[in-house]
């Protein structure tokens, strides 16, 4: 069997902002289908590591290819990367429907229905149709998250991030926008997901990766990682976030 | 909605009402102190007159007109002028962002009517613009710089995720820009930017001193030919004000048409 090359691959990439350090030396590769859950305290650079992969953030060594092609190649076609921002970014003055048939019409030069046709499956998906002709601030915060997902899906990326999905939301509505992410990692996507939500890493994730200061600490299984972690920064930082 | 655009208006009619009543009194006791003659039922005239079967539009209209056509082209050139600069100024081009505070900076430090003396003794004649085209010019440089000042304001309010959540979907800086961002850029500059619209109308009655037959214009043609200021400066000073009050209302529907649906639930 042939082997497959990695969808995503950094090779000793660092990033800084000025003096700041902010990504060092990394390497990580992430397979098709992968679901990997990048884990770490505040500051740790796992939002810019992601951020690297849709080009978002700029870098200054190393290399990152996504499809085999450098971060930032013509190439890599529009939308195929998908992002789920902490804060949603639903665009205020446009309704949910026209928030995802946008990029479909004006990118992929959909027709008006067949963009319309695209987004109520991904909206039903997500199960929400029925708010299509609702503008965002009319909507619940985990709901909003919702329609973001949907607003990805209909760009019908190979890839899906996620930075910090749930933080943003209320406790009662955050399961909401999980059991949506658990259904996208059991249909194959692969997913990147900046989260600190370990239920959902135990029951979905191949790999967590853990950093801090910039650095990957550590990278496991959820079981390996969390019940059995190799160090002492990693064993603090469970303690930090688990000990209520 | 037909009450959101009246009621700023009819306050604002109201408060001058009450004002052109004292002032009204005022003038006629002092006018009667030096004798001055009212005429009022000879500025009809001035407006429109009745010759062969047909209405004609007399010295005063025919100045609003050219003021209303000075002002709207203007008004296009300025927003074009301050969008560029706006964007030019937020830009990662030294160069672009030198050139458009100079811009802004010696167009804001400088008045008005040098400007159009400028414009119309120096660079008129060299370029050889015409006067209207160097009047169009004159207010869009004057108003453009302002008028880039708040789009750089408006386009700076909008959170950078949304240009971020544009790009991450694939759209070209144009289509984010034109679908994304600036919508939103304008719903939320809209009063600011009736102001301008407002003082580049007003504005425009300085370019009476390059001898364009604005509505300022023709006033003091006619002022100087029937010696009755009073009645004709007071006319005038209602029609800029008729035009105005009318923008105003205008940007107050405008305001709650766009700004209803997503902003204020």
């Amino acid at each position: 069997m042939k082997a497959q090359k990695p969808i995503i691959e950094f090779i000793e990439l660092n990033k800084w902002y000025g003096e700041f350090h902010a990504l060092k030396n990394i390497n990580l590769s992430v397979e098709t289908g992968e679901i990997v859950v990048v884990c770490g305290p505040s500051g740790s650079g796992k939002s810019t590591l992601i951020r690297c992969i849709n080009n978002l953030e700029k870098f200054r060594h190393g290399s990152l290819t996504v499809f085999e092609h450098p971060v930032g190649s013509k190439k890599i076609l529009a939308g195929k990367v998908g992002m789920v921002f902490q804060h949603f970014h639903l665009f205020p003055h446009l309704t949910v429907l026209e928030n995802l048939t946008l990029a479909p019409i004006k990118t992929l030069k959909l027709s008006k229905a067949q963009a319309n046709e695209r987004a109520f499956k991904y909206l039903e998906r997500v199960n929400i149709a029925e708010q299509a002709n609702k503008y965002p601030i009319q909507l619940s915060g985990g709901q909003q998250q919702r329609v973001a997902i949907a607003r990805s899906l209909c760009m019908e990326p190979d890839i899906l991030l996620f930075d910090e999905p749930t933080s943003a939301l209320d406790p009662e509505m955050i399961n909401e926008v999980l059991d949506v992410m658990v259904e996208l990692a059991e249909s194959g996507m692969t997913m990147v997901c900046v989260t600190h939500e370990m239920g959902f890493a135990k029951k979905v994730a191949n790999r967590v990766v853990f950093m801090d200061e910039g650095e990957i600490v550590e990278i496991g299984t959820p079981t390996a990682l969390f019940e059995s972690p190799k160090h002492k920064r990693t064993q603090t930082f469970l303690n930090q976030i688990l000990s209520y | 909605m037909i009450y959101q655009i009246a009621k700023p208006v009819f306050q604002a009619i109201l408060q001058i009402i009450l004002m052109i009543v004292a002032i009204v009194w005022v003038l006629d006791s002092g006018a009667k102190a030096m004798d001055y003659q009212w005429q009022w039922h000879r500025i009809p005239d001035y407006i429109l007159f009745y010759e062969d079967g047909e209405w004609w539009p007399a010295e005063l209209l025919e100045g609003l007109l050219v003021t209303i056509k000075i002002s709207a082209l203007s008004l296009v050139f300025t927003l074009i002028l301050g969008l560029t600069t706006a964007l030019l100024k937020m830009s990662h081009s030294r160069v672009g962002r030198f050139l458009a505070t100079s811009y802004v900076e010696i167009i804001r430090n400088t008045p008005l009517l040098v400007q159009i003396y400028l414009l119309y003794f120096v660079f008129g004649p060299v370029i050889g613009l015409d006067r209207f085209s160097t009047a169009v010019l004159a207010l869009a440089l004057f108003q453009g710089a302002y008028t880039a000042e708040i789009l750089r304001g408006g386009l700076q309010s909008i959170p950078v995720g949304q240009f971020e959540a544009a790009r991450t979907l694939g759209l070209s800086p144009w289509h984010s820009y034109k679908d994304v961002i600036l919508p939103q850029v304008v719903q939320r500059t809209i009063p600011p930017l009736t102001n301008e619209v407002v003082s580049l109308i007003k504005n425009s009655s300085i370019v009476s001193v390059m001898a364009i037959f604005d509505l300022t214009t023709e006033a003091r043609n006619i002022v100087s030919e029937t010696a009755m200021p009073f009645e004709v400066w007071f006319s005038v000073a209602a029609i800029y004000l008729v035009l105005t009050l009318s923008l105003s209302g205008l940007s107050a529907w405008l305001e709650h048409k766009l700004g209803a649906s997503w902003r204020k639930l």
